[in-house]
């Protein structure tokens, strides 16, 4: 059982992948790239912390498939995302980069900024602590969750790649 | 029980007889597109030591997002795609001189109605246009297709559009897609698959078919399929490699496939639509926006700068000027497009009227270059999104209309209905 826990920021609706990594920072450092990561929470930009989470409305990750939209979240520290909705490939990317992400009907509601979420991953069960109340998210499928605990699809492919042992298809890690 | 097209490339791809919307698959990827996130995709697979990729001719590469190269940065990711596509032999490589990446898939001859076709870019649906699965990835994930040729894929319930009626002159597929983000909203397709229907669309070029396919991701969707039909056939034919020519075939729903939701739409007395920003939906009819001053109009990008816009273009053009305080950019969405143009005389009349030409490629569209917004200007244009920060500073606004609306607005120096400068 896999339990994340973190202050809440909140996010409304339809927020999109170029908010989260903007195109005019593609080629930036991460030093300048962290400044505007979700810029349109300006609260978010300045004071966000390593072990946050977040809490969105619908269709968090729309737009572009750019990896770096939940990348830049997971460099910044955030532990999970909870929302009404995803972008599709937004959620894909996620689940690629094991960020979690939860489809949670009612999570708008259910938090405030600031209030302490608690997600027990493997269930989807999401706790408001501040309030003691409780929610139920829809449940990974087995697959992504497999992919989260490995650390993502890249690692998997690592694995897999060693046990077909595919010859000269792949030749060992440099370490 | 009949198969929507969704579960019929699903089922086929992960080599089972029937799947049900929900179900989570591993299906084997027919075709893969990528452009400038190959070279991520490519330094992740060095990371690994992935020596060979799973199958080098059903891989297709260009260059569009950025070129001609504006920085030594972006220089050194091009020379590193060059690279990695050399290392790895792909057979479908197209460096610069081909055009934008969803309008070359076709030109080029790598979609085959019916096949699941991944792509590093969201606007991957734009294939849907010739009824294959085309649905965007990140460079994680395509790391892994092209290491092992398969994803895991949840199939997804389908919805259906019926379009009837005869669209009004100078009113646009591009006006229909709005009409629909705006009335159904951008997320009426989330996680789902389209399929667009109707006579109407039976009618429509492919060109603004793929208008519509293009922005189905705008609604959400994962795939946005139109049926392989006898023009699908006639504009893939002479594209397609001589070996793939046998597996191009028309390709449908059953009749009996079940749909979660079916919508009706009558275009016949449909306005233009712009959507206002920052956000796809945010969608008016033109009478309830005109009068805005545009700083710039831009015409292109993989939505709307084929062959029958940058014509409509310069009807709407031909003898006007375009205002002194806006500056119309014009981007042809691939070389054959230029060429085609150039040799009508259509890029002639884009030029008499003030336009600047630019060479095929994505261009402002996402901020990258070449016709980017200062703050406080304002852009209307053919492209997709009008992100906050999309097209340059995050306090520019950009308004998205049709082909005809851009130039109508371009001429006017304001955001105007094109159906009024009519003679
Ligand atoms: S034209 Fe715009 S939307 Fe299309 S692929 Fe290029 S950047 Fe993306």
């Amino acid at each position: 059982m896999t339990l994340i826990k973190g202050k809440v920021w909140k996010f409304g609706d339809n927020i999109n992948t170029d908010v989260m990594a903007p195109g005019f920072v593609f080629n930036a450092p991460w030093e300048e790239v962290r400044r505007v990561v979700l810029h349109i929470h300006p609260k978010f930009t300045r004071e966000a912390k390593p072990g946050d989470v977040i809490v969105a409305g619908k269709n968090w990750g729309c737009g572009s498939s750019r990896e770096q939209a939940p990348a830049n979240l997971k460099k910044l520290g955030m532990g999970c995302v909870v929302a009404e909705s995803f972008g599709r490939i937004y959620f894909r990317n996620s689940v690629a980069i094991a960020l979690p992400s939860i489809v949670c009907p009612g999570v708008s509601e259910a938090f405030n900024e600031g209030d302490e979420l608690e997600l027990e991953l493997e269930s989807a069960q999401v706790r408001n602590v501040t309030r003691g109340t409780e929610i139920k998210g829809e449940a990974l499928s087995k697959d992504m969750l497999g992919i989260i605990a490995k650390g993502g699809i890249i690692p998997a492919l690592r694995e897999k790649l060693k046990i077909k042992k595919l010859g000269s298809f792949a030749k060992p890690r440099n370490q | 029980m009949g198969m929507t097209m969704a579960e019929k490339v699903l089922s086929r791809a992960s080599g089972r007889r029937e799947v049900q919307p929900g179900e989570y698959v591993t299906a084997k990827v027919d075709q893969v597109m990528s452009q400038e996130a190959f070279a991520e995709v490519y330094r992740i697979l060095k990371e690994e030591g992935v020596e060979r990729v799973w199958n080098p001719s059903k891989i297709a590469i260009m260059l569009d997002h950025y070129v001609p190269a504006p920085s030594v940065a972006q220089a050194e990711v091009h020379k590193l795609i060059r690279e990695g596509v050399k290392k790895y032999r792909i057979e479908g490589w197209h460096d610069m001189q081909a055009g934008i990446c969803h309008q070359i898939m076709g030109e080029k001859g790598h979609i085959i109605p019916g096949e699941l076709v991944l792509g590093t870019d969201s606007h991957s649906t734009t294939y849907g246009a010739f009824g294959a699965a085309g649905a965007g990835i990140g460079v994680s994930e395509m790391a892994y297709v092209l290491a092992m040729g398969e994803l895991w894929m949840r199939v997804p319930f389908t919805i259906k559009f019926v379009i009837k009626g005869n669209l009004p002159e100078r009113v646009m597929s591009k006006d229909i897609i709005l009409f629909i983000a705006g009335k159904y909203t951008t997320e009426v397709a989330q996680y789902k698959a389209i399929e667009f229907k109707g006579p109407t669309l039976e009618r429509m070029s492919i060109a603004s078919r793929m208008t519509m396919a293009n922005m189905g991701v705008e609604l959400g969707a994962k795939f946005a399929f139109f049926e392989a039909d006898q023009k699908t056939l006639d504009y893939l034919l002479p594209y397609v490699r001589e070996d793939a020519k046998k597996r191009v075939g028309f390709f449908k729903a059953d009749p009996d496939a079940r749909y979660e939701q079916v919508y009706e739409i009558d275009v016949s007395r449909l306005e233009p639509q712009v959507a206002i920003p920052h956000d796809v939906g945010n969608v008016r009819p033109i009478s309830e926006v005109e009068d805005i001053k545009v700083n710039q109009a831009f015409l292109g990008s993989c939505t709307n700068g084929r062959f029958e816009d940058l014509e409509i273009a310069a009807a709407i053009l031909k003898g006007k000027r375009v205002h002194a305080e806006t500056r119309l950019i014009v981007f042809p969405a691939s070389w054959e497009i230029y060429l085609k143009a150039l040799r009508e005389g259509i890029l002639e009349t884009l030029i008499e009227a003030g336009a600047v030409i630019c060479n095929p490629g994505c261009g402002p569209c996402l901020g990258g270059h070449m016709g980017l917004l200062a703050a406080g200007e304002i852009c209307i244009a053919s492209s997709n999104r009008n992100f906050k920060g999309r097209m340059g500073s995050t306090e520019a606004e950009v308004y998205l209309g049709s082909p005809a609306t851009v130039a109508a607005s371009a001429i006017a120096g304001r955001i105007v209905d094109p159906r009024q400068s009519k003679q």
